[in-house]
C-alpha cells in the first residue's frame, strides 16, 4: 500500500506541473484555435531565466535566505516569459491571424526552433544545475514519502490554477476573454479590444509556464535547452486528454496523465508479468489517450464544437 | 511574382544547379593545392547537441588537439606532404541521424572516422563506412556488437562491455557486499548491453536481480521506477546509461529515502555527472574503461594541453585523441592515406597512446584493455582500484 501512496504523490507532482504547463495550451487554442508549439519552450526559458539569475545572485556571495535567492529567480523568470509571451504573439502570430491555419502552425513549429536554439546559443548545450539553496526535509506520510519542495509543487499548482479560475469565471477581464473565444469580431463589436484580450492570454499563459519551468529544474535539479520539447509534448497531451480548449479540462488532464504515468511505471511490469518493461510508460500513457478519445473525441471535458468553415 | 523576373529567378537556380554539380564532381579523398600540399579529411561524428552534447564536444576536442599536433609536426605521404582536416558531425546521439551523417562523410570522401561516441550510433554507422571501405575507430562505444558484426573497418580504442560488466558484477557482489541487486538501463545499445553484462555477471557471482526497470536517454523523472524499486528492498541499484539520468536518479534515490548503494558504468563516470548530482554524487561507484587519466602513460602532459585549450576533460577526449593517430600511424606504414591501402595496415599499428598501448585483435577489439572502479568522495572521482580486462589478477592501486 505504502508503494501505491509513494506512486499517487509522484503521479500528482508531476501532473501538477503538466497541468500548469497545459493550461498555457488549452487558453491560447481557446481563443485562437491555434495549437502554440512555441509554449514548451517558453517554460523551457522560464527555467534558464531563473536558474542565470539564481546562479548570479549566488556567485555574487548574496548573503540572503536560499528561499528569497528562488523568489526572486522565479520573479525574473515570471516577467521575462510574459514579455517574451507577448512578444510571440506580437510578432509571430498576428500577422498569420487571417492567414490559413496551417500557416500559424507552421510559425509556432519554426517559432520553437528559434527559441530552442536561441537558448542553445545563450546558455550553451551544457546542463544548467540548480544550486542547493532549499533544504530537503523529507515527511514520511502511510510509509510513503513526501519532500517540502513537492508539498510546495502540488501547493503552488493549485493555487495559481484556482487563481485562474477565478479570473477567467468571475473579473471582467475573465469575461472579455470567454467572449473573445466565443466569437472574435462579435466581441470585437461588443466594444472588447480583442488584440489587448489575446495578448493578454498569452502573458498569463506565459507566467504559468515560466512557474512551471522553475519547478521542473528545482524538482530535477537541472535544466537544459532541449527540455521544453518533451514537455511541452507531454502538456500539450494532457491538454487533449481533458478536452483542448477547456480550462478545468487541461487542469484534469495533467494530472491525469503525470498519474497515468505514475502508475503505468510503476505496475506495468509486474501487470504484463515482464512483457512490457517501465520504458512503456509513454507508450502505456499515449495508449490511455487514444482510448479516451476514440471514446470522446473532444476530450474528457472538451465540448463538441463545430468545424469553422 | 510573375513575368520576367521569374524567368530570371529560374535561369539563376538553374545556373547555381551547375554551379553545384561541379562542386561536388570535385569532391575526392585528398585535394591538392598549389603548393604540393594534399589536404586529407578526417570525419569525427558524436553528438554535439543535445543532452550528450558536453560528451560530444570533448570527443571532437580530442580529434582535434590531435589533428593540430599532427599538422604542426608534418606527415609526407607517398612523397607529397599532407594536411589533415577535422570533418566534425553531430549525430545527436540519435541512430537514424548517425546513418545520414555517415553517408555524408562518405559522400564528401574522409579518409577515415573517428566516432561515434555511442554504442547506439555506431552500429548502424557502421555498414555504411564498411560499405564504402573507410576505417572507423570508436574513441567510446563499447557494446559487444560493434565489433561482432564481421565489419572489418570497424575498430575501437576502448574496453568493450562484455569486460567492464563482468568487472563491474563481480565487484557489486564480492567488494561492495551487494547480495540483492536492481537494475536500470536505458534501453540504447551501450545501456542495455552493459546493464545485460553485469546481471549475467552478478547472477555468476551469486547474487540476486531483484528488480530491472528500463527509462529512456531523455528522461529526468526516475520517481516511478525507483519507487517500484524501493518495494523490492534492493542493496545495490546499478545503471546502465549516461551522466545525464544517472545524476538525477542519484538525486531521486535520495529524495526517496533509498539507501541502497548506486553503481554505474564509463557512462556515469563524468566530471558533469559531479556538476549534476552535486552532494547527492558522494558515495556513486562507477568504472570507465582504461586508466584513470593520471595513471595514463600520456595523461598528465594530455591533461594540461587539453586544459589548456578546451577546459575540463569530459571523458573520451584522450580516447579520440589516441584514436587519431592510431589511424595515422596506420596512414603512414601503408605510406597512403587511400582507405582500401592503409586499411590492411591498421590491424599492425602497435601504439604507445596517451591511454596505453593500443593495437587491434583480429575482431577490432583493443587489446589487454582495462576497466577502473571510481567512487565520489568529498565531491571528487577517487580511484578505488583497476582492473585488467585481460587477466584476472586486480592491481590494487593508490590514489
Amino acid at each position: 500500500m505504502d508503494i501505491f501512496t509513494q506512486q499517487l504523490i509522484n503521479g500528482l507532482v508531476l501532473g501538477s506541473i503538466y497541468a500548469l504547463v497545459a493550461l498555457g495550451y488549452t487558453m491560447v487554442y481557446g481563443i485562437l484555435e491555434l495549437i502554440n508549439f512555441a509554449h514548451g519552450e517558453v517554460t523551457m526559458f522560464g527555467a534558464m531565466i531563473s536558474l542565470a539569475v539564481i546562479g548570479a545572485l549566488v556567485a555574487n556571495g548574496t548573503e540572503t535566505h536560499g528561499l528569497l535567492i528562488v523568489a526572486f529567480g522565479l520573479l525574473a523568470a515570471i516577467s521575462v516569459c510574459m514579455v517574451m509571451g507577448f512578444l510571440i504573439e506580437r510578432v509571430a502570430y498576428r500577422p498569420l491571424r487571417r492567414a490559413p491555419r496551417l500557416a500559424a502552425l507552421i510559425t509556432a513549429i519554426g517559432m520553437s526552433i528559434v527559441l530552442q536554439n536561441s537558448a542553445m546559443l545563450i546558455w550553451g548545450k551544457q546542463y544548467i544545475t540548480f544550486p542547493p539553496l532549499l533544504p530537503l526535509t523529507r515527511y514520511e506520510v502511510g510509509g510513503a514519502v513526501i519532500t517540502n519542495l513537492q508539498i510546495f509543487i502540488v501547493l503552488l499548482s493549485c493555487l495559481l490554477m484556482a487563481g485562474l479560475l477565478v479570473l477567467i469565471r468571475q473579473t471582467r477581464l475573465g469575461r472579455a476573454m470567454r467572449a473573445t473565444a466565443q466569437a472574435q469580431d462579435i466581441a470585437g463589436l461588443m466594444g472588447i479590444n480583442v488584440n489587448t484580450i489575446i495578448s493578454i492570454t498569452f502573458v498569463i499563459g506565459a507566467a504559468l509556464a515560466a512557474v512551471a519551468g522553475v519547478m521542473v529544474s528545482a524538482y530535477y535539479g537541472l535544466a537544459h535547452y532541449f527540455m521544453g520539447f518533451m514537455l511541452g509534448l507531454k502538456a500539450f497531451t494532457a491538454a487533449v486528454l481533458g478536452g483542448i480548449g477547456n480550462i478545468a479540462g487541461a487542469m484534469l488532464g495533467g494530472l491525469l496523465l503525470g498519474l497515468i504515468e505514475s502508475f503505468g511505471a510503476g505496475y506495468i511490469g509486474t501487470l504484463t508479468g515482464g512483457f512490457l518493461g517501465s520504458h512503456y510508460q509513454d507508450v502505456f500513457a499515449f495508449f490511455v489517450l487514444i482510448l479516451v478519445l476514440v471514446i470522446r473525441p473532444s476530450g474528457l471535458l472538451g465540448e463538441r464544437v463545430v468545424e469553422r468553415a | 511574382m510573375k513575368g520576367p523576373h521569374m524567368t530570371k529567378w529560374t535561369l539563376g537556380l538553374i545556373a547555381l544547379a551547375v554551379a553545384l554539380t561541379a562542386c561536388e564532381k570535385k569532391e575526392e579523398t585528398a585535394t591538392g593545392t598549389a603548393a604540393g600540399e594534399m589536404t586529407v579529411k578526417i570525419g569525427q561524428v558524436s553528438p554535439l547537441t543535445g543532452p550528450q552534447a558536453h560528451l560530444g564536444k570533448d570527443n571532437d576536442n580530442g580529434a582535434r588537439l590531435a589533428i593540430d599536433e599532427i599538422n604542426a609536426a608534418g606527415v609526407t605521404l607517398g612523397g607529397k606532404k599532407v594536411k589533415f582536416v577535422l570533418v566534425s558531425e553531430d549525430d545527436i546521439a540519435d541512430p537514424r541521424t548517425a546513418t545520414v551523417v555517415a553517408q555524408k562523410l562518405v559522400d564528401q570522401r574522409v579518409a577515415g572516422v573517428i566516432g561515434h561516441l555511442n554504442s547506439g550510433t555506431s552500429i548502424p554507422a557502421s555498414k555504411i563506412y564498411y560499405d564504402a571501405g573507410i576505417p572507423q575507430i570508436s574513441p567510446s562505444a563499447t557494446a559487444i556488437s560493434y565489433t561482432a558484426q564481421g565489419f572489418k573497418t570497424a575498430f575501437r580504442v576502448m574496453t568493450n562491455d562484455r569486460q567492464q560488466g563482468k568487472v563491474l558484477g563481480e565487484y557489486a557482489v564480492n567488494k561492495m557486499g551487494a547480495k540483492r541487486v536492481a537494475i536500470i538501463d536505458d534501453r540504447t545499445a551501450y545501456g542495455q548491453g552493459l546493464a545485460d553484462e553485469v546481471e549475467k555477471a552478478v547472477g555468476a557471482s551469486g547474487g540476486e536481480i531483484v528488480a530491472r526497470e528500463f527509462t529512456t536517454d531523455r528522461s529526468t523523472d526516475f520517481l516511478a521506477i525507483l519507487t517500484s524499486i524501493k518495494s523490492k528492498n534492493p542493496d545495490l541499484v546499478f545503471y546502465g546509461g549516461m551522466d545525464a539520468q544517472g545524476a538525477p536518479m542519484a538525486k531521486q534515490l535520495h529524495s526517496l529515502g533509498i539507501k541502497a548503494k548506486f553503481l554505474g558504468g564509463d557512462g556515469v563516470q563524468t566530471a558533469e555527472f559531479l556538476k549534476l548530482a552535486g552532494s547527492h554524487a558522494d558515495g556513486v561507484t562507477a568504472s570507465s574503461p582504461g586508466l584513470p587519466i593520471d595513471s595514463m602513460p600520456g595523461g598528465k602532459e594530455f591533461r594540461q594541453k587539453f586544459t589548456e585549450r578546451f577546459g575540463t576533460i569530459q571523458t573520451y577526449a584522450p580516447y579520440a585523441y589516441d584514436a587519431v593517430n592510431v589511424m595515422v600511424d596506420a596512414m603512414k606504414l601503408a605510406d597512403s592515406f587511400e582507405p582500401a591501402r592503409y586499411l590492411a595496415e591498421l590491424p599492425r599499428v602497435q601504439r604507445a597512446g596517451v591511454t596505453g598501448n593500443i593495437s587491434f585483435d583480429e575482431k577490432g577489439d583493443i587489446r589487454g584493455g582495462a576497466i577502473t572502479l571510481y567512487q565520489v568522495r568529498d565531491g571528487k572521482w577517487q580511484v578505488l582500484e583497476t582492473v585488467m580486462g585481460g587477466g584476472p589478477p586486480a592491481m590494487e592501486k593508490d590514489k
